[in-house]
């Protein structure tokens, strides 16, 4: 055993822990370990490097920090699922406020007011987004929401199979597969053409045992779908559209899901005012129609009155969730992402319907401008035709993934290079350019890869 | 307030033959210890059930509980007054609170029933 020396971060003295082992009458902290086999035991000092100044500690973790690229440095025209949007400081600012930046998810009532009517109006404001009726208070991220609607479908129709688009997110699909293997549920996979979702391929493929259609919208490849007809095709043979959302900012553009007949909108809340956070923490977002709420999963916060008739939060429906009701539960998820819903409350509530507009808006332009500008560059060309947001897919003279290595050299983030997931696209390579991008970036991409030889 | 031309279940469902078909509830019993239901989940017409398997949920401020079909059969109707009213099943258990109208595959299922009396025994009643 490693004798006791004092840490100037844990303020634990020599003489608290004879009192704590007299307390509880152990002889010394050895005895509190003889459970543990000496076989398996570290008996001797760890190997540690000799104790560093602060100073010295703080250079050689910066040193490391640095060695990191990150979207403040970069121009990162890197989307697929995680997006680069500009964060208001009003955001973190206010998030960041003690009374929310809790180690937990805080649920009583009776104490936790501020916290519930956040989650309350996150749900609120999700609903006007998508054009949903109800949503809860948010889950752990797009994927996971994904396959969260999946079951859900399939709970809600009491039918054992699903059509997925395979223009949704290849790690939105893998996880929905996770999900639903042992729930007896088939998986289909419908072939994406020319980057969109065939609408005539979708009816030959639903039927009387389809639970749901899954597409996303804009799609992975950055697409509009055929919204409309894809809805009229689910819900011709009773089947639900599940409408996945890698970048729900969209929907201040576009029309949202639910005025196309959705029936579940699932996805990604991440770029509404969290960070990219190296991939999570993220923040998956579930709405839906106010008859299916009851099939609902995770936790949802409702607004009533006390006894006094005054105004309050609480979560309900409760009866649908685990700890209730046990194997019968509607998921095993009895948590959320509360915090990062509250940034995504305070995103959309500080820049309001216009604001996100236009951030739709620039988002849209700066992604057409620079898919015309890139287009320009001998070898480049758009691999699809169709209307796009503000992502798209752009066939390369070479294996994009060498693009990428030699973008990096010069501080630039490039795209998505879509054989890893597709590999008849090996060629291709999916670019995102938010309002973060400036036009300068933009041409100073076009610049180096005109000079890529 | 414990019918004597009724069948009743170990898990508290009622069932009432009328000519050829099985109408079905929940008991008195059942529903006071429930107290307020306040939802309740019932199969769609044609869906089939079978005896002493789940057909439904029935939720109440208190609690929420699995429902039994008594007998194996064919819904021919749920009761539609249920979805804006599930109060009627604590103001009427056996009558507008009813909830399956069920074709039988076999009536005689209903031979393996408990009498009133049996069930009166069952919940600790006095038997007449």
């Amino acid at each position: 055993m490693t004798p006791w020396t004092a840490h100037k971060y844990i303020s634990l003295t020599e003489a608290d822990r004879q009192h704590m082992l007299r307390t509880i009458g152990v002889p010394s902290v050895e005895d509190l370990f003889t459970d543990v086999p000496r076989s398996v035991r570290l008996l001797r000092a760890l190997d540690l490097p000799p104790v560093p100044s602060d100073a010295e500690l703080l250079r050689e973790l910066r040193g490391l920090s640095e060695r990191n690229g990150d979207a403040d440095r970069f121009a990162c025209f890197l989307g697929a699922g995680a997006y680069d949007h500009f964060i208001p400081s009003i955001v973190w600012h206010l998030a960041g406020r003690s009374e929310f930046y809790t180690a937990y998810t805080p649920y009583q009532a009776e104490i936790m007011q501020g916290e519930l009517q956040a989650a309350y109006e996150y749900q609120s404001l999700l609903c006007a987004l998508t054009g949903m009726e109800v949503s809860n208070a948010s889950m752990y991220d797009g994927a996971s929401a994904t396959a969260e609607a999946t079951v859900m479908a399939r709970d809600l129709t009491h039918r054992d199979e699903v059509v997925v688009s395979s223009a949704v997110h290849p790690e939105y699909r893998q996880v929905v597969r996770t999900y639903t293997r042992h729930l007896g549920v088939e998986v289909r996979d419908l072939l994406h053409q020319r980057g969109v979702t065939p609408v005539e391929m979708a009816r030959d493929l639903l039927s009387e045992r389809t639970a749901a259609l899954i597409v996303q919208q804009p799609n992975f490849f950055g697409g509009l779908e055929d919204m409309g007809r894809l809805a009229e095709a689910a819900h011709a043979v009773g089947a639900l559209l599940v409408v996945a959302a890698a970048d729900p900012v969209a929907y201040a553009l576009l029309k949202p899901p639910g005025e196309w007949g959705a029936d579940i909108v699932a996805g990604e809340g991440q770029p509404l005012g969290n960070h990219l956070n190296f991939g999570g923490p993220f923040l998956g977002m579930l709405a839906t129609r106010q008859a299916f709420v009851r099939r609902m999963p995770g936790r949802l916060v409702g607004r009533t009155v006390d006894t006094q008739g005054r105004r309050g939060f609480v979560l309900t429906l409760q009866t649908r969730e685990q700890h209730i009701r046990r194997e019968h539960a509607t998921s095993n998820i009895c948590t959320n992402e509360a915090l990062n819903a509250l940034a995504a409350a305070i995103y959309m509530a500080a820049l309001g319907r216009g604001g996100l507009r236009q951030v739709a808006e620039v988002c849209a332009r700066r992604a057409h401008y620079a898919m015309g500008r890139l287009a320009q560059i001998p070898g480049f060309t758009p691999a699809f035709e169709g209307p796009t947001f503000h992502e798209f897919v752009l066939r390369c003279p070479r294996d994009p993934e060498e693009i990428n290595g030699r973008l990096l050299d010069v501080g630039i983030v490039g795209g998505l290079a879509l054989g890893r997931f597709y590999p008849d696209l090996g060629d291709s390579w999916l670019l995102c350019v938010t309002e973060n991008r400036t036009r300068e970036e933009i041409d100073r991409l076009a610049r180096t890869l005109e000079a890529m030889r | 307030m414990y019918p004597d031309d009724l069948k009743y279940t170990k898990e508290h469902e009622w069932a009432r033959l009328e000519g050829a078909r099985v109408r079905v509830g929940i008991t008195l019993f059942a529903a006071e210890r429930l107290s307020d239901v306040v939802f309740i989940e019932l199969p769609a017409q044609g869906a089939k059930v079978k005896q002493l398997q789940t057909f439904g949920v029935i939720e109440s401020v208190k609690a929420v509980s699995d429902l039994y079909a008594p007998i194996s059969g064919t819904v021919v109707e749920a009761n539609p007054a249920l979805a804006e009213h599930p109060e009627l099943v604590n103001q009427d258990p056996y009558g507008q609170g009813w909830m399956l109208l069920i074709e039988p595959a076999d009536s005689a299922e209903l031979q393996g029933l408990l009498s009133v009396d049996d069930y009166r025994r069952l919940i600790g009643e006095p038997v007449n």
